[in-house]
C-alpha cells in the first residue's frame, strides 16, 4: 500500500515512489463526527489504511447514577442518552422495571407508547437522513426539508407532555398523563401530509445523480457480518436479514397492528438510507392503526411513590430506531436499583466501524459513520 | 417469508442442551429466558457450541454485561437466535479479587466494544481479547466505578467543589 | 439613450480631454488607466458583498428558513457587521507556521482573482486591457490561483490543511485541461483570442447556442476550478473541516472568502463573455446587461451549492479525466468539421 510503482517507457527510469502515512484525528472536535467521537485515521494519501474509533469524551457515569436516584428518578436519566430518541428510552427502562414488578400497563397507556415510540422512530431517521445528506457536503437542504417534519413531531410532544427532546413521559406503570384535547386530530392532520413529505425525502436521496454515486457500494456489510458484530436495527435490515422485535419478540399491542418489516439486500450506505425511508412509511401505518384502535381509560397504573420491585433482574427489549434497546435492570427490594444497564444500540453498531473504514476513501468514512447513526450520548453514557 | 409467526416467541428447553453444554453448567436459573450458570474456564467452548450446534444457532449476541455483588462479580451474557427466534441468558460468577474470563470475541466479533467496556467499567479483565484497554473512561483513571466499592479519591471532590 | 449607454465612455473622454491640456499623452494614459482599475476594483469588491447577501439570502429561501435579517432592512447591513468582526478579530498566527508563506498565501488569492477582470469586457469599449490573447490570460491567471492555496495548506502546518491543499493541487490541475478544451470552439469560432473579438462576434446569435456542449463543459470545470460545490472538495467542512484555510482567522481568513467569491464572480463573467453574448443584449445599456447575466450565472452557482453534495475525491479525477475530457475533444472536432463552415456562411 506504501508504495506505488511509477511506470515509464524507459525501464531505467523506473523508479519506486515512497509514500508515507498520515495519522488524521477526525474529532472529538469535527464537523461531521455527530459530537465527541474521535476517529484516529492512518491515511495513506486519500485511502483509509487503519482506523480507530476512540470514545468516552461524553462519559457521564450513566449507570452508576442510576444506582443513586430512585426508581422514577431514573427515568429522566433516560432521556439524555440518545437525545433523538428519549421515549424509546423511557419505554424500554420502565419495561424493565415492570417486568421485575409484573404490573399490567392499562391498554390506553399501551397504544399511547406505541405512538409516541413510532413518533419518535420517525424523528430519529428524519434526523438521520438529513444530517447524513448534509454530512456529505449537499449544504443543509435537505436536513432543513426533514426537520420541517421534525419539528411538528416535537410540537405533538410538547403538547403531550411538555417538553420536546428529553420528554420523560413514561412512567412505570403507564404514561405520565393523558394526551390533551385536540392532540389526537392534530396527529391525524400531521399524518395526512406526512407520507408526501416522505416521498419528497425519499426524491431527495434517489433522484441525486451524486449522493447515490457517492452511496451506492460503499461501506457494503454482509448479514452474517452484521449478525456477528451484534448489528440491529436497520443497519441490518438493509442486509436482508428480516429481524425486527416488534415481529419477533413481540411486545405491548404491536401484535394487533398490522405492518411490514421492510428489509433490503445490497447492506451499503444507500440501501440503510432508503431502509429508513421505508420503516418511515410503516411508522405511518403503524399509528394510523394506533389511532383507531385507542381506547377510552386510565393511562396509568397507580404505583407507590417510593417504588420498591421485589429481588429480581430483568432484561427489557425494545425496537428502536437504531436498532434493540435494552434495559438490563437489577432489583434488591429496595427503593434505588441495585444495578442498571443499557444495551446502546448506538454503542454496539460502532463496533463494526473499523472494519467498514478501511480501504475506503476519507469521504466515504463520513458517509459510513452517518449510517450508522450514532448519538454520542449514547455511546458514551 | 416469513409472514407468518408465532406471537409468542419459542422457547429453549434447557434440559435439551447437548453433552458438551450441559457438562460445563453449575446451575439452572427457570426464568423467561431461560438462565445459564457457567464454569468461567468452559465459557469459550460453551458458546462455541451454542452458536454451532444445530438447533441452537445462538448466532446474535445481545449483550454483554456485568454485576458487582460483593461477594463475587457477575458477567452476564444475553443470547439470541435469530434463525430460531429463541433466547437464553448465560452467566459467569467469578472471585471478586482475579476477576478474569476468557474473551468471547472470536465467537462474536460484536462482544469487542462490550468487553472493553465491562473491563474499563467493572475490572474485569478478558483474556485472549485482541485490543482490551479502556474505551469510556481515559487511560490514566484509576479504579473500576461500576464496583460498589469505588470511590472517588477525596482530593479529587475537593478540587471539584474549589 | 446613446449617453446613457455609453456614459463610462464618455466620462473617459471628458477626464482624457481635461487631463490633456496639462500633461503629456503617455501619462493621460497610465491616470486613466488607474482610475478605471480603481473603478473595476470597486466593482468587484461591492458586487462581493453584494454576493455574499444574496448567496446567503437565496440559500436561506431554498432551504425554507429566512436567512440574514436583523442587520439593517432586510438584514442589508449584515455583510457590514461581518468585515467589522472579521477585521476587529484576534489574527492568530499558530506556532511553527512558515510565517512568510502563511502570510503570502492568501494575498496570492486574491490577487490572481481580481487580475481576471483586467480582460473582462464590462460593456462596449469598457475593458482595462483589450489583450489580443486575453483567454489565454483568463486561464494563466487563474492556474496561478493553486499555487496560493498549495502555499497555505503546506505552511500551516496542519494534516488536513495538507490534505486540502493536495486536493486543490490535483483538482485544478485536471479541469484546467477540459476547460481549456471547451473553449477552444470558440476560439476556433471567432479566430481570435481577445475577449472584445468573441464578444462583438455575438451580435447575431451567443455562442451558448452555437457550443452547448462547450458551454456545459466550461460551467463544470469552471465550478471545480472555483472550488465551488459540489466539487468544494478543497474546502470540504465535513471531511477535511476547512482544508486548506483551517488554521486562519481574522482578516485573512476573510481574504481567502473575499478571493473565492470574486473568483466566482470572475468566473460568471467569463462564461457571460465567452458563452452568453458579454454586454450584447437589446434595450437595456450593455454594461447592464452584462450585470444583469454575470448575475444570473452566479445564481445558478447558489442553486447547485443547495442542491448538490459533493463527489468523492476518485469521481471528481474521473469526471474530469474520462467524461469532460473526451467531450470536449469531441466538441472540438465537430466544431471543426461542422460548425465552422457553418458559423462562417452565416456570418457572412
Amino acid at each position: 500500500m506504501s508504495e506505488a510503482t511509477a511506470t515509464s517507457g524507459n525501464t531505467a527510469l523506473d523508479t519506486k515512489i515512497k509514500t508515507d502515512q498520515i495519522v488524521v484525528n477526525m474529532g472529538p472536535q469535527h464537523p461531521s463526527t455527530h459530537g465527541v467521537l474521535r476517529l484516529m485515521l492512518t491515511l495513506d494519501g486519500e485511502t483509509v489504511v487503519d482506523a480507530e474509533v476512540v470514545l468516552g469524551y461524553l462519559h457521564r457515569g450513566f449507570e452508576k447514577l442510576c444506582e443513586e436516584g430512585t426508581y422514577t428518578q431514573n427515568i429522566s436519566l433516560t432521556d439524555r442518552l440518545d437525545y433523538f430518541n428519549s421515549m424509546n428510552n423511557n419505554w424500554a427502562y420502565v419495561k424493565a422495571v415492570e417486568m421485575i414488578m409484573g404490573i399490567e400497563v392499562p391498554e390506553r397507556a399501551e397504544y399511547l407508547r406505541v405512538i409516541m415510540s413510532e413518533l419518535q422512530r420517525l424523528v430519529s431517521h428524519l434526523a438521520c437522513t438529513g444530517f447524513y445528506v448534509s454530512d456529505i457536503g449537499a449544504m443543509h437542504t435537505p436536513l432543513l426539508y426533514a426537520f420541517r417534519q421534525r419539528e411538528e413531531i416535537l410540537d405533538l410532544f410538547e403538547m403531550a407532555c411538555g417538553a420536546r427532546m428529553t420528554c420523560n413521559y413514561f412512567r412505570i406503570g403507564g404514561v405520565s398523563k393523558d394526551v390533551p384535547d385536540g392532540w389526537i386530530a392534530r396527529l391525524k392532520a400531521f399524518l395526512d401530509q406526512l407520507p408526501s413529505k416522505i416521498d419528497e425525502l425519499e426524491g431527495l436521496l434517489t433522484g441525486n445523480e451524486i449522493l447515490v454515486a457517492r452511496s451506492k457500494g460503499v461501506g457494503v456489510m454482509t448479514s452474517e457480518m452484521a449478525i456477528n458484530y451484534s448489528i440491529t436495527g436497520p443497519c441490518l435490515r438493509a442486509t436482508g436479514v428480516q429481524f425486527d422485535l416488534r415481529k419477533d419478540v413481540p411486545y405491548s399491542v404491536y401484535p394487533r397492528l398490522s405492518f411490514n418489516v421492510p428489509t433490503l439486500r445490497n447492506g451499503d450506505v444507500m440501501d440503510r438510507f432508503l431502509l429508513r425511508i421505508l420503516e418511515m412509511r410503516e411508522c405511518v401505518k403503524i399509528i394510523k392503526q394506533a389511532i383507531e384502535q385507542l381506547p377510552e381509560g386510565e393511562v396509568r397504573t397507580p404505583v407507590p411513590l417510593n417504588l420498591r420491585p421485589p429481588i429480581g433482574e430483568a432484561l427489557s427489549r425494545i425496537e428502536g430506531p437504531k436498532g434493540e434497546m435494552g434495559y438490563y435492570v437489577v432489583s434488591d427490594g429496595s427503593i434505588a436499583p441495585y444495578r442498571v444497564h443499557q444495551r446502546p444500540p448506538c454503542f454496539i453498531n460502532l463496533g463494526i466501524a473499523r472494519e467498514l473504514f478501511i480501504g475506503t476513501k476519507v469521504a466515504d468514512v463520513v458517509a459510513i459513520l452517518a449510517s450508522l447513526d450514532p448519538i454520542m450520548g449514547e455511546v458514551d453514557r | 417469508m416469513t409472514a407468518i409467526r408465532s406471537l409468542v416467541s419459542p422457547r429453549l428447553d434447557v434440559k435439551s442442551l447437548p453433552q458438551a453444554i450441559s457438562e460445563s453448567i453449575v446451575r439452572v436459573v427457570e426464568s423467561d429466558p431461560p438462565m445459564i450458570y457457567v464454569i468461567p474456564d468452559r465459557l469459550v467452548e460453551v458458546c462455541r457450541s451454542l452458536k454451532e450446534t444445530v438447533g441452537l444457532e445462538f448466532d446474535y449476541l445481545i449483550d454483554v454485561t456485568s454485576a458487582d455483588y460483593l461477594d463475587q462479580l457477575e458477567v452476564v451474557y444475553h443470547l439470541h437466535s435469530v434463525p430460531r427466534g429463541h433466547a437464553l441468558t448465560l452467566k459467569v460468577e467469578l472471585d471478586r479479587e482475579e476477576a478474569s474470563v476468557p474473551s468471547v470475541t472470536g465467537i462474536w466479533r460484536g462482544a469487542d466494544f462490550q468487553e472493553r467496556e465491562v473491563y474499563d467499567l467493572m475490572g474485569i479483565t478478558f483474556t485472549g481479547h485482541p485490543n482490551l484497554k479502556r474505551i469510556l473512561l481515559y487511560d490514566e483513571f484509576v479504579g473500576h466505578p461500576l464496583r460498589k466499592d469505588f470511590a472517588l479519591p477525596k482530593e479529587d471532590i475537593s478540587s471539584q467543589i474549589g | 439613450m446613446d449617453v446613457i449607454n455609453n456614459i463610462f465612455l464618455i466620462g473617459r473622454q471628458i477626464i482624457a480631454t481635461v487631463l490633456g491640456f496639462f500633461l503629456p499623452l503617455p501619462v493621460v494614459d497610465a491616470v486613466i488607466a488607474i482610475i478605471s482599475m480603481a473603478l473595476v476594483l470597486g466593482f468587484a469588491a461591492v458586487t462581493m458583498m453584494g454576493q455574499v447577501y444574496v448567496e446567503r439570502r437565496v440559500l436561506g429561501f431554498m432551504q425554507d428558513r429566512k436567512g440574514p435579517n436583523r442587520v439593517g432592512p432586510f438584514g442589508l447591513l449584515q455583510i457590514i457587521a461581518d468585515a467589522i468582526k472579521l477585521l476587529t478579530k484576534e489574527d492568530i498566527m499558530p506556532s511553527r507556521v512558515d510565517r512568510m508563506v502563511f502570510r503570502l498565501a492568501p494575498i496570492v488569492v486574491v490577487a490572481t482573482a481580481l487580475l481576471i477582470w483586467a480582460v473582462v469586457p464590462l460593456g462596449r469599449g469598457m475593458i482595462i486591457a483589450d489583450l489580443n490573447i486575453g483567454i489565454l490570460y483568463v486561464i494563466s491567471i487563474s492556474s496561478v490561483g493553486v499555487l496560493g492555496f498549495l502555499m497555505a495548506g503546506w505552511s500551516s502546518n496542519n494534516k488536513y490543511a495538507l490534505l486540502g491543499s493536495m486536493r486543490a493541487a490535483a483538482q485544478m490541475v485536471s479541469y484546467e485541461i477540459p476547460l481549456v478544451l471547451s473553449i477552444i470552439g470558440i476560439i476556433m469560432l471567432t479566430g481570435s483570442l481577445s475577449t472584445v473579438s468573441i464578444v462583438n462576434a455575438q451580435a447575431g446569435l451567443w455562442f451558448v447556442i452555437w457550443q452547448p456542449l462547450g458551454f456545459v463543459i466550461y460551467f463544470i470545470s469552471a465550478v471545480a476550478e472555483i472550488n465551488r460545490s459540489p466539487f468544494d472538495l478543497v474546502e470540504g467542512e465535513s471531511e477535511i473541516v476547512a482544508g486548506y484555510f483551517i488554521e486562519y482567522s481574522g482578516m485573512r481568513f476573510a481574504l481567502f472568502y473575499l478571493g473565492e467569491y470574486i473568483s466566482a464572480f470572475a468566473m460568471s463573467a467569463i462564461a457571460t463573455t465567452l458563452f452568453l453574448g458579454g454586454w450584447q443584449g437589446p434595450i437595456l445599456p450593455p454594461y447592464i446587461w452584462f450585470v444583469i447575466k454575470a448575475w444570473a450565472v452566479f445564481i445558478v452557482l447558489i442553486w447547485i451549492r443547495a442542491t448538490l453534495p459533493r463527489l468523492r475525491v476518485d469521481q471528481l479525477m474521473g469526471l474530469a479525466w474520462k467524461v469532460l475530457i473526451p467531450l470536449a475533444l469531441i466538441n472540438i472536432f465537430v466544431t471543426a468539421v461542422v460548425l465552422v463552415p457553418l458559423f462562417q456562411s452565416v456570418a457572412k
